[in-house]
C-alpha cells in the first residue's frame, strides 16, 4: 500500500492519511468572480502521469501537504509542505 | 469504432455486473429505466445471450434515517413507474438465510428496498453481443488502435490521429470512461472528472448461496453470486486518483470485512481474484452524455462506478445525440454545462468532490 | 491392506505417527507429514473428483498449489470448507473430506451425462442458447438449473468460529520461497547483517530439494537445506515463516502474506488464530517462488493416474508413495527423466519414456542416466491418446514422423510440457515478461527494483545457477539496505548438469476427432475450444480466457494458461510473444475471506463509539440506534410501551415539564487565536465579528459550491477562544475543512483548531422547568437576566464526585427553554446523575433521538441529512435571513448560478394532513395521486412525526415554490405503503413561531 512521505513524520502507510484531491487547484478570493470559483470547484486536469495532490496526516500530525505521485504507476515522486517547492522523494 | 486495447477490456470487462434503475432523481430514474427496459430485450435483439438475470437488487437499511432515505427513493421510483418494494427485516431474513439479521449486529438490518427487476447481466457477453451486431450492420471495429490526437479545423472536429494512422471524420463520439479527461484534453477541453481506481473481487466458485444482489450503504458494499458460483463483491473507491487499474490492500480488507459482517457464514470461503478499473468520477456523481463545446464532438462518460447498467441507454442516447446533433429527452439533463448552471444531479448529496460519489 | 501403495522406506514422513482419516465415507490411514493427496495415493485412491462441466472422472494431477482436480470439501459443521486442495492440505488425525461436484457418488455420477452431450456444450455454448422463450423469466429458470450444476464445494451454514489476526512487519530483505535459490539468498543477506524474513508455503523449508536427489556443497540437498535453516533460525534478525504464502505485492513494496497457523490441525488451539495476515514492508524483495510444471494436451489426458512428472517424483521422493505400478513418462524436457529414474528406483516399472526430441537434445546428463539404467526411450514420439475409464489403463505412442501407434499398458502417466516460472508477484509489481524461445516459457524481463526474481522463478531451473544467483541476489538486496556483504562468503555449490534444450510441444493431434485434449482441467477447456474461440473472433488472449473460461478456476491457470495462449498463437499464426499473457492479479493462491478483516470481524467491523453516559442509558432501558459510528438512545421504552409510544411520552414531557437528552456526540471544535472571528466570517454565512464574549450563535456553513454543508452553534468563551459545535455526522469533515483552509488557503490567519468531541460530554436540558433544574446543579446565577437566550457561561456542576467544571450554553433545539451543559467526558456520568436527581421534583425524564426529532420538527429546525440533504441552499431552507450581505463566505459566489436562484426551487414548508390522517413515511408530494406514471413530483417530506403538542401528524417538506403555496392542498403519497393523504401547506413551524418559550 502507498507509503506516503509526510514531510514532518516521515514515510507512513496510506491508512494514516486522508486524500484531498488536486493540489494545483487553489481557491480564489472569496469575492472573486463566479467563473474563477467555478473553475476551482469543478474543472480538473486529471493528469495521466505526475499528479500534485493534497494529503493530510489525519491519524498523525494532522498537517496538509502536497504529494507528487504518478497516477499511472502510483510511484511517489516527492512531497512538500504547502507553498514550498517539491523536493525529490527518498529512494 | 476505435478501441485502444482489446474489445471490452476497459470497465466493461471489470465491473460487478449489476443492473438496476433504482434512482431517486428524475433524470437518473428515467434514463436508467430505459436502460433496464432495453436490457430485458437485449439478448433477443443481439441474438447473443447476455444473461439478464432479474434476480432483484436489495438495498439494506441499517437505521431509521437510512430507511427514510430508501423509502423516499422507492416512492419516487414508483411514482416514476419503476418497480420498488419495501421488505421488512423478517422478510429479508427468510429470503436470504445467510444474512445476519440479528438485532445485535454492528449495523443491524432494519429492512430493505428491493427492485425486483434489477439484477445482473453477463458483462463480457454485452461487449461481444453488441460488437457482433454492430459488425453485422457494417461498423468497422478496430482494436489495438489508440487515439493520440484530435484534429480540429475552424473549431470543428476534422479527425483523429491514432496509433494506426489518421482517420478523418466530422463527428467524433467519446465513450472512454476513465480516460475521458485524457482524450478530451486532445480537443483542448477540461472536464469536471477525476479518474479513480475501484477494485472488485471474486471468491472461489461454490454451490448457490445467494440468489439476489445485496447492497449496503452503511458498510459501502455490494455482492452477488455469478452463475459459475463465484461471489462477486465490491465497495468503495481506493480514494486517490489513478489510471493504474489496480489498488491496494486496505480497501480489500474493508470490503471483505463488510461482506463477513453481513454474511458471517462466508468466512471460510476463499478470495480467488482481485482487480481494478478506472472510474470517471464527476463532481455530482451523474454522467455527462451529450455535446461537448467543440462542433462535432460528443461524449458519454462520467459514469463514476455505475456505467455498466447504463450501457444500452447510454449507447442509444449518444447515438441519437450524434445523429441529430442534439440530445434525446433522456440525456438532455446530463450536459457538461449543468455544473456552471448550478443544475447538479447529485443522488447522494455529497457535493463537488469526485471521490465522494 | 492399509497403505498398499506406500514405499517401505524413504520419504519425509513420520512412520511412527499414523493418522486416521476419512474420504467419501471410507476410512484410511496415512502418516504425519502426508498431504491428503499423498495419503490417498498411498492407499491407492486415484479418483478424487469430477470435472466442472463434463463431470469426467479426475485424479490427482500435481503435488502443490497448482492442483486443478483434487478439490475436496474439508470438515463438517461450522468449519467446513469447500474447494480445499488435497495436494496442499496437511493430513491430521480425524480429517474428514469428501469429493465435490458429483451426485450421487464419485464412481457413479449422474452429471457424467454432460460428457455425452459434450458436442452441444463446448466453450461459450451458453452465449448462443437459452434465449427462447424470450422473456427474463425463462432465463431465470435456465439460470436456476445452471447455478445448481455450477459452483464446486459448499459454503458453511454457520458462522466461521475461528479468529484471524493481522501483523505488520518491516524488514530489509523479504525472501519469498525457501527452495535452493531462496535459501542461498536468505543466507547471504543474513550474513551481511540485514533483517531478513523468509516465507514459504510449505510446512518445511527446502522447496524443490524436498524429496529430490541433489548434492550441494558435497552433502545431500535436504541436509544442506536443514543446515541453512538452522543457521537462519539462530539469528535474531531473521524471521522464518512456514506455511506462509506471499499472495500479493502492492504499492510501496508492501507484500501481503497469509500464514496458516492451524490449518494442519483439527482445530485452532485456544487463544490461537487460525490464520495470520502479515503486511510486510520490505526494502528489497527476493522472489524465489519456483516454477510450475505444465502439461501436454493429448486425447484423454485427464484420466486419473495422469500426473505432472515433477509431482509424480515428489510423491515418490517426499511422501514415499507409489503412484502406480507401471508408468509411461511423456516429456519434452530433461527434468522428467529424473522422474523416470525415481520411479524405477521405487520399484515402479517404466514402460516407456516418450520424447518428441531427438539427437543432440537427448544428450543431457539425465537422459544419459536413463539410458544407462536401461529405461526404454522413444525419441521423436508423442502420446496420441490415453485409454481407461476411472483410471488410465494404456496409452498410444506414435512416431512424430508418421507411422502406426504402439500401445503401452500403464496405470500412471507422468507428463511434462515444460516449466513456467512463477512470475505472479513480479507481474503484480508491474514487472514485465518476455517469451524465451529457448526455454519455451515466459520469464521476467528486468526486475522492477526492488524486486529480484531468482532461481526457477527467473528461468534458472538449473540447481547450480539457482544457488549462485540466489547468493548474489541476497548480497545485492542486503546492500540496498546499507549492509555491505561479506565478500569472502562463497556461494553454495552444486555440479552443473549438462542439459538438452526443451522442445515446445503444446498439443498432440488426436486420431479420434471426438476425443478431448484438455488444456484447463478444472474448467474443462480443450484444444478444440481454443480453436473454436479463435475461429469465432476471440483472438486476444483476454478474450480467449473469458470466452472459454481458460484459467478462471481456483488454480487461476497455473498449469494451463501458457499452453492455452501458445495454442492460440498457433491458431492465429502469430508469435507467442505477441499473444502475451493475461494479467496476473492477487491473490497468488486463494486466501480465506476471514483473513482479510482480521480482528475487525463481527461487531468490530467498525469501531463503536459510546458516550460517557452510555451505561446509564443501558441501565434505564434505552433502545439504541446507530448515528454514524455512535450508539445513541432512540427512546427509553417502559414496560408495555412501544419505542414510538415512549418517544411521544418523552416529547410531551419536555413541553410540559423538563427532559434531558445526551448530546455528547455533537462535534465540538475549539478555536483559539487572534483571527477566529475572521475565520468564522469566512466559513459561515452569517457574521461573527459582532459576537460578544459570553454569547453563542447559530451558524450555517456552505460547501464550496454554495450548498448547505453543516450547521451548529459557535460560542465565544473568551476574546480569542471559541467553541464550535457541528452535527454528529459531519464532525470529522468540518474539522478537516477548517484545518485545510487554515493550512493551505489562509495561512495568514492566526487560528488554532482542535477537536474536543470526545473530551467533553454534553446534555441538553429542555422544558419550562429547565431553569429550576439547572439552578439546583450549577453554582452561577441562571436567571433570565444573568443567563439570557444565547448566553454562554463557565461554571461548576455539583455532582456526587464534587464540583465539576462546566460550560453552559443557553440555546434551544427543542423550542423550549433549554440549556446545553458541557463537562469533561470523564465527569459526564456524574453530571447526568446530578441533573436527573435535581430534576426529580420537576418530572424530569430522559429523552432520546426520536423525541428530540419530534420536538425539533414541531419547531421547524432543519437537520443536516434530512432538510439539508446536500442539494439545498440556505434560501431553500428559509435561512436567507441569516446570510450576511456584508461579507462573502465559502460558497457564496457560486450561489448566484442560475439554477440555484430559480423561482421554482424546492423550498422548506410545513405540512399538516387533512382530517388528522397519519402521514405516510418518506412521502413524495404530488398534485394528483392518480396521475399515470411518471407522476410529476412537486417535492418530498424530509421529516415527519406525530406531534404530541398538536395531537396530529406534521411534516417538514421541500416543495417546488413552496413559500408561494401556503394554504394550498396537495397530496403526500407513499406507493410503497400504498398510502396517500391530503396535506395543507403552511410555514415550517408548528409551535411558538415567535420564540417566546425559548427566550423566557
Amino acid at each position: 500500500m502507498l507509503l506516503i512521505p509526510c514531510p514532518w513524520c516521515g514515510p507512513r502507510s496510506q491508512i494514516e492519511f486522508t486524500y484531498g484531491g488536486d493540489a494545483t487547484v487553489r481557491r480564489p478570493a472569496l469575492d472573486a468572480s463566479e467563473d474563477e470559483w467555478f473553475r476551482c470547484v469543478y474543472v480538473r486536469d486529471n493528469p495521466m502521469g505526475p499528479h500534485d495532490e493534497w494529503w493530510t496526516h489525519s491519524a498523525g500530525c494532522r498537517q496538509w501537504f502536497v504529494v507528487r505521485r504518478d497516477t499511472r504507476t502510483h510511484e511517489i515522486l516527492g512531497s512538500t509542505a504547502p507553498g514550498a517547492a517539491m523536493p525529490q522523494a527518498d529512494r | 469504432m476505435l478501441e485502444k486495447g482489446w474489445l471490452g477490456g476497459g470497465n466493461t470487462g471489470r465491473n460487478t455486473t449489476i443492473v438496476r434503475s433504482n434512482y431517486h432523481l428524475d433524470p437518473n430514474a428515467h434514463f436508467y429505466e430505459l436502460s433496464l427496459k432495453l436490457w430485458e430485450r437485449l439478448s433477443q435483439e443481439l441474438n447473443f445471450n447476455v444473461m439478464y438475470s432479474a434476480r432483484g437488487v436489495l438495498n439494506l437499511v441499517h437505521s431509521p434515517a437510512d430507511m427514510d432515505a430508501a423509502m423516499r427513493r422507492g416512492n419516487a421510483m414508483r411514482l416514476n413507474g419503476i418497480d420498488a418494494k419495501f421488505m421488512t427485516r423478517d422478510e429479508i431474513a427468510q429470503w436470504i438465510p445467510n444474512l445476519d439479521c440479528s438485532a445485535d449486529a454492528r449495523f443491524p438490518i432494519h429492512g430493505g428496498l428491493l427492485q425486483p427487476r434489477g439484477g445482473t447481466v453477463r458483462h463480457d457477453a454485452v461487449a461481444w453481443g453488441y460488437a457482433r451486431a454492430a459488425d453485422t450492420l457494417g461498423v468497422d471495429i478496430i482494436q489495438q488502435c489508440a487515439v493520440t490526437g484530435i484534429r480540429t479545423e475552424g473549431g470543428a472536429i476534422a479527425g483523429v490521429e491514432t496509433t494506426q494512422g489518421f482517420i478523418a471524420t466530422p463527428k467524433l463520439g467519446l465513450a472512454v470512461a476513465g480516460h475521458s479527461g485524457h482524450v478530451a484534453a486532445m480537443a483542448g477541453l477540461k472536464l469536471p472528472i477525476e479518474s479513480h481506481v475501484l477494485q472488485a473481487m471474486v471468491s472461489e466458485p461454490v454451490k448457490p448461496v445467494l440468489d439476489t444482489v445485496v447492497t449496503s450503504g452503511a458498510v459501502h458494499f455490494y455482492i452477488s453470486q455469478s452463475d459459475k458460483g463465484e461471489l462477486v463483491m465490491g465497495g468503495d473507491l481506493d480514494f486517490y486518483n489513478s489510471y493504474a487499474q489496480r489498488g491496494n490492500l486496505p480497501i480489500i480488507e474493508h470490503v471483505v470485512a463488510a461482506c463477513l459482517a453481513l454474511f458471517p457464514t462466508f468466512g471460510r470461503l476463499k478470495l480467488m481474484r482481485t482487480w481494478g478499473g478506472i472510474m470517471d468520477m464527476t463532481m455530482d456523481g451523474s454522467p455527462i452524455i451529450g455535446k461537448l463545446p467543440v462542433k462535432g464532438l460528443y461524449m458519454t462518460g462520467g459514469w463514476c462506478y455505475g456505467g455498466f447498467k447504463a450501457t444500452p441507454a447510454s449507447g442509444f442516447c449518444l447515438a441519437h445525440t450524434i445523429a441529430h446533433d442534439a440530445p434525446h429527452a433522456l440525456n438532455a439533463a446530463f450536459t457538461l454545462e449543468r455544473f456552471a448552471e448550478g443544475r447538479m444531479i447529485d443522488e447522494k448529496g455529497a457535493g463537488p468532490y469526485a471521490w465522494a460519489h | 491392506m492399509t497403505q498398499a501403495c506406500r514405499l517401505s522406506t524413504g520419504g519425509i514422513v513420520d512412520r511412527a505417527e499414523t493418522l486416521a482419516f476419512e474420504f467419501d465415507g471410507a476410512r484410511y490411514e496415512g502418516f504425519a507429514g502426508d498431504t491428503l493427496a499423498s495419503a490417498l495415493l498411498a492407499n491407492g485412491v486415484h479418483l478424487v473428483g469430477r470435472s466442472f462441466k463434463y463431470h469426467r472422472p479426475r485424479g490427482i494431477l500435481s503435488a502443490g498449489v497448482d492442483e486443478p482436480n483434487a478439490l475436496v470439501q474439508l470438515g463438517r459443521g461450522a468449519r467446513t470448507e469447500p474447494n480445499v486442495r488435497a495436494t496442499t492440505q496437511e493430513l491430521y488425525h480425524g480429517l474428514v473430506a469428501s469429493s465435490q461436484n458429483r451426485w450421487p457418488s464419485l464412481i457413479f455420477d449422474v452429471g457424467a451425462l454432460n460428457n455425452f452431450a459434450s458436442r452441444l456444450i463446448p466453450a461459450g455454448f451458453y452465449y448462443k442458447t437459452f434465449m427462447w422463450p424470450p422473456t427474463p423469466k425463462w432465463w431465470l429458470r435456465y439460470e436456476h438449473l445452471i447455478r445448481h450444476a455450477a459452483g464446486m464445494g459448499r459454503a458453511a451454514t454457520h458462522p466461521d468460529p475461528d479468529a484471524y489476526e493481522h501483523q505488520y512487519a518491516h524488514c530489509d530483505v523479504l525472501v519469498i520461497g525457501a527452495g535452493p535459490a531462496g535459501l542461498a539468498a536468505a543466507r547471504s543477506a543474513a550474513r551481511a547483517g540485514a533483517r531478513v524474513m523468509v516465507c514459504d508455503e510449505n510446512p518445511m523449508l527446502g522447496g524443490s530439494l524436498l524429496g529430490a536427489a541433489a548434492t550441494i556443497d558435497g552433502m545431500d540437498g535436504v541436509a544442506w537445506a536443514t543446515g541453512v535453516v538452522a543457521e537462519l533460525a539462530s539469528q535474531a534478525d531473521v524471521t522464518l515463516l512456514l506455511r506462509t504464502t506471499a499472495f500479493g505485492c502492492y504499492d510501496g513494496n508492501l507484500v501481503g502474506l497469509v500464514q496458516r497457523i492451524a490449518d494442519h490441525l483439527p482445530a485452532a488451539p485456544e487463544w490461537t488464530p487460525r490464520q495470520r495476515l502479515w503486511k510486510v514492508r520490505a526494502r528489497s524483495v527476493v522472489l524465489a517462488s519456483g516454477a510450475h510444471e505444465r502439461g501436454i494436451a493429448y486425447a484423454n489426458n485427464d484420466l486419473p493416474g495422469t500426473m505432472l512428472a515433477g509431482s509424480a517424483r515428489t510423491y515418490v521422493g517426499r511422501y514415499a508413495v507409489r503412484p502406480g505400478s507401471r508408468a509411461v513418462v511423456f516429456t519434452n524436457n530433461d527434468d522428467a527423466y529424473a522422474t523416470a529414474l525415481a520411479l524405477q528406483g521405487a520399484g515402479i516399472e517404466v514402460a516407456a519414456i516418450v520424447d518428441p526430441r531427438s539427437g543432440a537434445t537427448l544428450d543431457g546428463a539425465l537422459p544419459s542416466a536413463a539410458r544407462e539404467a536401461g529405461l526404454p526411450i522413444f525419441a521423436k514420439s508423442a502420446i496420441v491418446g490415453a485409454h481407461g475409464t476411472l483410471r488410465v489403463a494404456a496409452v498410444d505412442v506414435v512416431p512424430l514422423a508418421g507411422g502406426s501407434a504402439a500401445r503401452f499398458d500403464c496405470d500412471l502417466v507422468a507428463v511434462s510440457g515444460g516449466w513456467n516460472p512463477a512470475v505472479h508477484l513480479h507481474s503484480q509489481a508491474r514487472g514485465k515478461l518476455r517469451y524465451d524461445e529457448t526455454l519455451a516459457t515466459f520469464v521476467p524481463d528486468g526486475s522492477p527494483a526492488p524486486i529480484a526474481p531468482v532461481g526457477a522463478a527467473n528461468g534458472d531451473g538449473d540447481l547450480a545457477a539457482a544457488l549462485t544467483k540466489g547468493h548474489a541476489v541476497g548480497i545485492a538486496a542486503a546492500k540496498r539496505a546499507g549492509f555491505a556483504g561479506n565478500a569472502s562468503l562463497r556461494p553454495p555449490h552444486a555440479a552443473v548438469v549438462r542439459t538438452g534444450a526443451p522442445q515446445a510441444l503444446w498439443s498432440v493431434r488426436a486420431t479420434d476427432k471426438t476425443a478431448k485434449r484438455f488444456v484447463d482441467w478444472q474448467n474443462d477447456v480443450t484444444v478444440d475450444d481454443i480453436a473454436l474461440a479463435a475461429r469465432e473472433g476471440y483472438r486476444s488472449v483476454e478474450h480467449l480466457k473469458r470466452y472459454t473460461t481458460l484459467g478462471m478456476g481456483t488454480d487461476q491457470g497455473k498449469v494451463s494458461n501458457i499452453v492455452g495462449l501458445a495454442l492460440l498463437a498457433k491458431q492465429l499464426g502469430r508469435p507467442i510473444a505477441e499473444v502475451g499473457t493475461t494479467t496476473f492479479r492477487p491473490p497468488y493462491t486463494p486466501v480465506a475471506l476471514g483473513a482479510f478483516p482480521g480482528a475487525h470481524a463481527g461487531t468490530h467491523v467498525e469501531p463503536t463509539r459510546y458516550t460517557a453516559m452510555h451505561d446509564w442509558h443501558v441501565a434505564h432501558g434505552a433502545r439504541f440506534v446507530n448515528a454514524g459510528l455512535w450508539k445513541r438512545p432512540h427512546s427509553y421504552p417502559r414496560t408495555g410501551e412501544t419505542p414510538d409510544d415512549a418517544a411521544a411520552r418523552e416529547a410531551r414531557n419536555v413541553r410540559a415539564n423538563v427532559g434531558v437528552v445526551d448530546v455528547s456526540t455533537l462535534g465540538k471544535i475549539e478555536l483559539q487565536g487572534r483571527d477566529v472571528a475572521e475565520l468564522l466570517n469566512r466559513v459561515y454565512i452569517n457574521r461573527w465579528d459582532t459576537l460578544a464574549v459570553g454569547r453563542c450563535r447559530y451558524g450555517v456553513m456552505l460547501r464550496d459550491d454554495g450548498i448547505v454543508f453543516d450547521d451548529g452553534t459557535t460560542s465565544r468563551l473568551a476574546p480569542s477562544h471559541y467553541l464550535m459545535t457541528t452535527t454528529t455526522v459531519n464532525a470529522v469533515k468540518v474539522l478537516q475543512h477548517l484545518e485545510m483552509l487554515l493550512q493551505t488557503e489562509w495561512p495568514e490567519l492566526e487560528v488554532f483548531v482542535t477537536s474536543v468531541t470526545e473530551q467533553w460530554a454534553a446534555a441538553a436540558l429542555s422544558g419550562p422547568a429547565a431553569r429550576h433544574v439547572l439552578a439546583k446543579v450549577v453554582d452561577i446565577d441562571v436567571s433570565n437576566d444573568a443567563l439570557p437566550f444565547l448566553a454562554v457561561a463557565a461554571c461548576r456542576v455539583r455532582t456526587a464526585m464534587g464540583p465539576v467544571p462546566a460550560r453552559v450554553l443557553r440555546m434551544s433545539y427543542s423550542g423550549e427553554l433549554a440549556y446545553e451543559i458541557h463537562v469533561p467526558a470523564e465527569r459526564g456520568r456524574a453530571m447526568w446523575n446530578a441533573v436527573i436527581a435535581a430534576g426529580a421534583d420537576f418530572g424530569i425524564m430522559p429523552y432520546g433521538t426520536e423525541a428530540m426529532s419530534t420536538l425539533r420538527i414541531e419547531k421547524g429546525h432543519i437537520v443536516v441529512g434530512a432538510e439539508a440533504d446536500g442539494r439545498t441552499t440556505a434560501a431553500d431552507l428559509g435561512l436567507s435571513g441569516l446570510v450576511s450581505s456584508a461579507k462573502p463566505c465559502i460558497g457564496s459566489r457560486l450561489l448566484s448560478r442560475p439554477a440555484l436562484t430559480a423561482p421554482d426551487r424546492w423550498q422548506l414548508v410545513g405540512l399538516v394532513p387533512r382530517d388528522n390522517a397519519p402521514m405516510p413515511r418518506a412521502a413524495k408530494i404530488v398534485a394528483d395521486p392518480d396521475h399515470a406514471a411518471p407522476n410529476p413530483m412537486l417535492g418530498h417530506v424530509t421529516s415527519w412525526c406525530r406531534s404530541p403538542s398538536l395531537d396530529s401528524w406534521i411534516a417538514l417538506a421541500l416543495v417546488a415554490n413552496g413559500r408561494a403555496r401556503h394554504g394550498q392542498t396537495l397530496w403526500a403519497v407513499s406507493p410503497l405503503a400504498d398510502a396517500r393523504v391530503r396535506v395543507q401547506v403552511g410555514p415550517p413551524c408548528f409551535i411558538d413561531p415567535t420564540g417566546e418559550r425559548l427566550r423566557g
